[in-house]
């Protein structure tokens, strides 16, 4: 029988080592797995390279690994916390920065089987044209620079080659998913999730509500269990208003 | 430099600059409005014209920021506040959010800017010596069948915004197709500014005074 639920994300994290590369869903907090994040922490794992949309507001999820100097690079679009700069600009974390849907098709990509693809996203800035930092030395220099991309024109517009993304392991979050690892999001809690789902070598997803088998309709599953490994109960869920309860199982 | 100097005059408020863009919507227009000015333009767009509000994390159909008690953990727009939906809103994963945009499903990019060039390049997305982010604005610049630039004509030291070459660092190069500003709207036609229409009470020399680019003076006839 296919049962990928585990009921201690501690132990089922365990395989996740220090230096590995982590894909990460969530907009902000919206749809971050906050429960498998700060399992992580409490794994002591360190040296990672995240690649998620943001570091986000506060030292919560992301921020929190970040606040624990546990990240060695970000692979982003708005890191938007303040204190990520210091840890940037302080030479003690690499930022590679792009373009959102580009982050977001690079996953998708990665996890489709699709080494790169062309663009026009970003071409023509310092964001392809090698001019931008990816990480300062202690003392202020820059370090080493977020590669040029390779250009070639499609029908008179210039584009840039972007990599698909694999990564080692991915930690999302779902509303809804049952044993057989079958997802389904709420609202727009969903952004990056299925995506960095596709992009894991080893998907970890936490579930608001875990279901039986069945329960999701098959029409109904936003991205299906043949993307997820393991599957995790969210310790904390969000405080929500009686006005949206009747979406709850 | 002239533009520092030129005497203080009253263009259109911010307001003023939302309602004038909004009356350029047409029904059925699938839209995407960055932070700043773009975020007045809703209350503007007239009822008879639907409009879908798409907002980068997935929303098609975004509706008006959600009020005390109506926040849901999982429903914001792209600038990460409660959002609320319109009946008939869909949500899709951030791939599809952008396959919209760079497939050339959007219809219009409404984005604040800190320079625009004589040709239609963008900066708005960086000042140096700040914490950099970019977020979705280079997909939606690249992306989206028009690109409306909307700001101040001038900055705060008074110096023009609308440029011959941009300083800051670029978003995206020859990609805006109209600026509305307090005191005029321009197109961009074939990698040129032509100038449309001053706001009422503004007079092209005083736009020309405080555009530091080349652009053809095309004033619609009927215009304010």
């Amino acid at each position: 029988m296919i049962d990928k639920f585990r009921a201690d994300p501690m132990a089922a994290l365990a395989p996740i080592q220090s230096g590995a590369s982590v894909a990460v869903g969530g907009f902000g907090s919206s749809g971050r797995p906050d429960t498998l994040l700060d399992a992580l922490c409490d794994l002591d794992r360190r040296d990672l390279h995240l690649i998620v949309n943001n570091v986000g507001s506060d030292f919560t999820g992301i921020g929190r690994m970040l606040a624990e100097g546990r990240i060695r690079r970000l692979t982003a679009s708005f890191p938007v916390l303040p204190e990520f700069y210091d840890e940037y600009f302080g030479g003690r974390v690499e930022l590679e920065l792009i373009p959102q849907g580009t982050l977001a098709e690079r996953l998708r990509a990665g996890g489709a089987g699709i080494p790169a693809f062309y663009t026009a996203s970003g071409a023509g800035t310092m964001l392809t044209d090698g001019t931008f930092p990816l990480g300062y030395s202690a003392d202020g220099d820059v370090a080493e620079w977020i590669p040029a991309r390779e250009h070639r024109v499609f029908g008179g517009r210039e584009h840039v080659l972007e990599y698909g993304i694999v990564a080692d392991f991915a930690l999302v979050k779902a509303f809804k998913g049952d044993r057989m690892g079958n997802l389904r999001f709420r609202l727009s809690a969903r952004n990056f999730n299925p995506l960095a789902a596709m992009a894991g070598r080893h998907t970890f997803a936490e579930v608001e509500h875990l279901v039986g088998t069945g329960d999701l309709d098959p029409d109904d599953i936003h991205l299906t269990g043949v993307f997820v490994d393991e599957v995790l109960l969210a310790s904390n869920l969000s405080p929500r208003q009686p006005a949206i309860a009747r979406f709850a199982s | 430099m002239t533009q520092a100097t030129a005497a203080a005059i009253r263009g259109r408020s911010r307001e003023g600059i939302a309602a004038r863009l909004a009356s350029d919507l047409r029904d059925g227009f699938v839209v995407n409005l960055g932070v700043g000015i773009p975020l007045l333009i809703p209350r503007y767009i007239p009822a008879d014209v639907e409009v879908i509000l798409h907002a980068e994390n997935g929303v098609l159909g975004l509706g008006p920021p959600a009020g005390a008690g109506q926040e849901d953990p999982d429903l914001t727009d792209a600038g990460k506040q409660p959002a609320t939906l319109i009946v008939g809103a869909a949500i899709v994963d951030s791939a599809t959010s952008f396959a919209i945009v760079r497939g050339g499903h959007l219809d219009v990019t409404v984005l604040g800017a800190l320079q625009v060039s004589a040709c239609g390049d963008l900066a708005n997305w960086y000042v140096p010596g700040k914490n950099p982010a970019v977020g979705g604005a280079m997909d939606l610049v690249a992306g989206a069948r028009e690109v409306w630039a909307v700001m101040e004509h001038v900055d705060r030291g008074g110096q023009p915004k609308i440029v011959e070459q941009c300083t800051f660092p670029l978003t995206g190069r020859r990609v805006v197709t109209r600026v509305y500003t307090d005191l005029a709207v321009f197109h961009v036609v074939d990698g040129q500014l032509r100038l449309k229409e001053c706001a009422p009470g503004i007079g092209p020399a005083a736009v020309r005074e405080r555009t530091a680019a080349p652009y053809i003076e095309d004033l619609d006839s009927g215009q304010d």
